[in-house]
């Protein structure tokens, strides 16, 4: 063997993938088709653990336009114009360096998106920290927090919402998973082929430079304490020099001079070449000594692995040199010729000219190895189901369990990050970060598009299957509340280490999930991504599938957000809050556990609710819409009297079953059912509300009226929460900041 | 009349302001390319927001030396109405058409939302429209827009009546709170001595709507169009 057993355990390769590539080439590889095939068969780019089971995801629908398969997914919004979007994470890198591993995230996920010929309108963040009482996480989030907006504001895409939760197991793992939305027009959407013998290939963007060699691979390992030696393999991000590609790129896509465009993310010139290549049944063969080089004495190896930013690949009609050279030329940008296409469906590297790489391109792609990993349900799940009675015997008053609840990190106001992001460049921002889902107007129509990610690691960790239907299905509630009808989904996956089975396990549970939610809620899944070994010394983060759910407004005057505008309201609430606390934001806070059953979901009344919601939207007759989610429906009450100027509210509601035996009322205040909104409207229009709901099979009751200075919750007609929106609001807004800066904001 | 929006590599507003302009306004504009030598026909000048040639160095440092930026002077000097929005402002600074500097926010971060911005002055092409003491809502979006002035200067500015924006609370008052990035007197934005030349941090062109969270900012420029209608000019700078 020419590689030694070191060698391959460098390059991540195992014997038998070793062999397997020798096998498909019909040879032993040199060195560098060793780094190209040990970058493209990486967990990262190759989905070799997680193919099998993304297979069964619903993947179509009448409005999908792109599936799964391209740099980006797209849905038709009518018009003939197309929602391009993708959720991606970059986990790994936003640990070891968060300023540049955000940026490049949000820089990677951008070009995803513009590379479809789309242009970028909206971002948004899931993000996940350890706690806040932690020197190190405060540090990780302030740096993430600065990347994604030194990133996102400096190229003007807005950063229009998120979310972001805080558990223990994201010390040292952080997710920063990074979504990102574009409009295009059908006809216009260009995606990653070659194709055309003869048809040159071009570089454009920045130089290459020796960051991020095997990243793809690092995002691949699990971490220890050599991670922090890694920081090389994170690149660093020039947001100025992505506008300036993203601009000349949608200028020079509008002719019809471009036949594939690809960017070079993860795996960089490597994975660009082939798959272009191998997607369009031809080959691609290039000259590295032409790539743009940041310093010299580079390797062909080294080349074609770097991870360095703000570089796309482009095939171009041949005869077209000239007009697209003249475009980059406008934006001081050079469009180098590095190589053509080929009809041999290889992929071929030379150095001035002498080959030095020579493989078929599908051995890097398409034949790359998919493992049926081994997965069993780990033991002790029946006790982890269960709330211990003797540690939730006791428990705080309500007003006080619901103070601290709203000074709680994961439920506490936002607006310490989302004021550092540029939310309104673009003038596309209807519904601003904060109250619910992102709303942006597209511009030229009367629509608008309701975005949200979402997805809770505590139910998934108690019910990896349970969780991700949850997910599925809050995302599409809150781009329901917003007015937003959902049609289209994108996901990122966030696990441990695929290798472990009862880690493969909560993966092919959490997919199973997500493609029953999806498939009963219309939402199809048009792209995603997972990422794997999310752990530090031996311990998994918790599960955590992130989903991003788009929805249509068919007017943008429909546009509901949380709030309550106005006093005399009908308050509604649309499902039923049965008192669930399994993995609840209580249970966490007040006990600190994570235990018990999530909630339980029916598919068919989440639909019905969503179509509801969307109608009443469109026809006026609700004025405010808000899920229930975290904290329950004490503070989800809470949360449409914030940001009004002191609106308060009161509502009665009965005792909720309880749940696994947790004494007092927090079941009922507290409980995190599903399919659960909080809606108001005029008095007048409530009767409605209330016929329509019924009649759709939906529980619906009017539960009281906004007035008044305070927040005042009654159970069986005795008052449990009263608590004047000025200080529940000061807790509220107020937490984040203190947590970070040591003081309110 | 028509509008010009100079477009330097990494503004990000640009489109903003033109589409403020001709889908809201109802007014022609038109993109101009920093490395133009001409403003072509234009009645006024929009320097729009962004992060030109990235800021890496100081904002709007490089920006100044671009090609355009001489026409802009002469249209300037001429007395033609330009308006610089955020980094258009910091570039107004930087090639010396308006006085002072920008330094880095108070608490050293990028801050977005809307803030309250009083109208000092209507005496100025972009406020007329406007009455003294108004206060306009209006988003900023900036990590360097702390304004300051040498005493001296500062003086100048107050006396002759060329601070033209200052941040301010909900009852219109000038506060610590509500100034949000640290700005000397609270200043939003300043004039030239001839109140032709105007730059402001809050960004007008991105509150031009109600669905966008508020019209306060159409009065800008609306103010500018009566301004042209009054002078009855469209006499070409």
């Amino acid at each position: 063997m020419t590689h030694d057993a070191a060698v391959l355990a460098r390059h991540g390769l195992t014997p038998d993938e070793y062999a397997r590539i020798v096998q498909l080439i019909g040879r032993e590889p040199n060195l560098t088709e060793l780094g190209l095939f040990s970058v493209m068969w990486s967990e990262h780019c190759s989905y070799k653990s997680s193919r099998v089971h993304l297979k069964t995801l619903p993947t179509e629908g009448a409005r999908v336009v792109q599936g799964p398969g391209e740099n980006a997914g797209a849905v038709d919004i009518g018009d003939g114009l197309a929602a391009v979007f993708k959720i991606e994470s970059h986990n790994h890198p936003s640990f070891i360096e968060p300023y540049q591993g955000a940026a490049t995230g949000v820089g990677g996920i951008i070009r995803d998106i513009f590379t479809m010929g789309a242009r970028p309108i909206a971002l948004l963040d899931a993000l996940r920290f350890g706690p806040m009482d932690d020197g190190l996480n405060r540090r990780v989030l302030k740096g993430v927090v600065a990347g994604i907006g030194g990133y996102g504001n400096s190229i003007g895409i807005p950063t229009v919402g998120g979310e972001v939760m805080f558990d223990e197991s994201y010390r040292g793992n952080p997710l920063v998973n990074v979504f990102c939305l574009g409009i295009a027009r059908h006809s216009e959407i260009v995606k990653g082929h070659a194709s055309g013998v003869g048809n040159p290939v071009y570089y454009v963007g920045a130089k290459t430079g020796r960051d991020g060699i095997h990243g793809a691979t690092m995002a691949s390992a699990e971490f220890d304490e050599s991670s922090a030696e890694k920081r090389p393999a994170v690149q660093v991000g020039d947001p100025f020099m992505e506008k300036l590609l993203l601009e000349a790129c949608l200028e020079v896509m509008r002719g019809e001079a471009v036949v594939g465009v690809q960017d070079m993310g993860a795996a960089g010139l490597t994975c660009a070449t082939s798959e272009t290549g191998s997607r369009g049944s031809v080959g691609v063969q290039i000259d590295v000594a032409r790539v743009p080089q940041r310093e010299p004495g580079m390797t062909p190896y080294e080349i074609m692995l770097s991870e360095s930013q703000e570089r796309m690949l482009l095939i171009v009609k041949r005869g077209r040199e000239a007009e697209v050279e003249r475009v980059f030329e406008k934006w001081d940008l050079h469009a180098v010729r590095i190589g053509e296409v080929t009809n041999d469906q290889r992929l071929r590297v030379m150095e001035h000219g002498v080959v030095v790489a020579d493989v078929p391109n599908r051995a890097l792609t398409d034949e790359a190895p998919v493992y049926h990993r081994p997965y069993r349900e780990p033991e002790g799940r029946a006790d982890l189901q269960r709330i211990p009675a003797e540690a939730v015997a006791a428990g705080p008053k309500p007003t006080d369990a619901f103070l601290s609840l709203l000074s709680t990190p994961t439920i506490a106001s936002k607006r310490w990050i989302y004021r550092q992001y540029d939310h309104v460049v673009q003038t596309n921002t209807v519904a601003l970060d904060g109250l619910t889902a992102a709303v942006v107007r597209v511009k030229g129509t009367t629509r608008a598009l309701a975005m949200s990610v979402d997805g809770n690691g505590r139910y998934s960790a108690l019910d990896p299957r349970q969780g991700a239907k949850l997910a599925v299905a809050e995302a599409a509630r809150n781009v329901a509340c917003a007015g937003g009808l959902p049609i289209g989904a994108t996901n990122c996956l966030n696990f441990g280490n695929p290798e472990r089975p009862d880690i493969m396990w909560q993966f092919a549970e959490a997919v199973a999930g997500i493609g029953e939610a999806c498939r009963a809620l219309d939402t199809p899944i048009t792209g995603g991504n997972v990422s794997f070994y999310n752990e530090t010394d031996g311990r998994a983060i918790l599960p955590t599938p992130i989903l991003g759910v788009v929805g249509l407004v068919a007017d943008v005057s429909h546009v509901r957000t949380r709030l309550f505008s106005e006093a005399g309201l009908d308050i509604v609430i649309l499902g039923e809050g049965r008192g669930e606390l399994g993995g609840s934001e209580y249970l966490k806070t007040i006990h600190g556990l994570i235990r018990g059953r999530p909630p339980v979901l029916d598919l068919a009344r989440e639909h019905a609710l969503a179509r509801l919601l969307v109608d009443w939207a469109s026809r006026g007759v609700i004025r405010s819409a808000h899920d229930c989610a975290e904290g329950g429906l004490a503070v989800t009450l809470a949360e449409c009297c914030f940001d009004t100027g002191g609106l308060g509210a009161e509502v009665s509601i009965g005792r909720a079953p309880n749940d696994g035996g947790v004494p007092g009322l927090a079941s009922t205040l507290f409980g995190e059912s599903a399919t659960c909104v909080l809606v108001s409207a005029a008095p007048g229009d409530a009767p409605v509300v209330l016929r329509e709901a019924h009649a759709a099979g939906l529980p619906a009751a009017r539960i009281g009226r906004t007035g008044g200075s305070a927040i005042r919750i009654a159970v069986d007609g005795e008052i449990a929460i009263d608590c004047s929106v000025g200080e529940a609001e000061a807790r509220w807004s107020g937490a984040l900041a203190k947590a970070l800066d040591g003081r309110a904001a | 009349m028509t509008f010009a929006v100079v477009v330097f590599p990494g503004s990000n507003s640009d489109h903003d302001a033109h589409y403020a302009v001709e889908h809201v306004l109802g007014q022609p504009a038109r993109f101009v390319w920093h490395k133009d030598t001409s403003l072509g026909t234009a009645d006024v000048v929009i320097l729009p927001g962004g992060f030109s040639h990235g800021d890496y160095l100081r904002t709007g440092a490089i920006a100044r030396f671009s090609p355009i930026m001489a026409a802009v002077r002469d249209f300037a000097d001429a007395g033609g109405p330009v308006l610089g929005i955020c980094n258009g402002f910091q570039i107004l600074l930087e090639c010396g058409l308006l006085p002072g500097a920008m330094l880095r926010n108070r608490d050293v971060r990028f801050h977005c939302g809307f803030v309250g911005v009083r109208v000092e002055r209507t005496d100025t092409p972009f406020t007329n429209r406007c009455t003294v003491g108004q206060v306009l809502h209006l988003p900023i979006a900036h990590g360097e827009g702390n304004y300051y002035a040498p005493p001296d200067t500062l003086a100048a500015l107050e006396a002759d009546g060329q601070v033209i924006f200052r941040y301010v609370d909900e009852a219109g008052e000038v506060t610590e709170a509500a100034n949000p990035n640290g700005s000397i007197h609270s200043i939003a934005g300043i004039s030239n001595g001839s109140k032709n030349v105007v730059g402001l941090m809050p960004h007008p062109e991105r509150a031009c709507e109600a669905c966008l969270g508020g019209a306060d900012g159409l009065v800008v420029f609306q103010s500018v169009v009566h301004a042209l209608h009054e002078r009855g000019t469209l006499q070409r700078v």
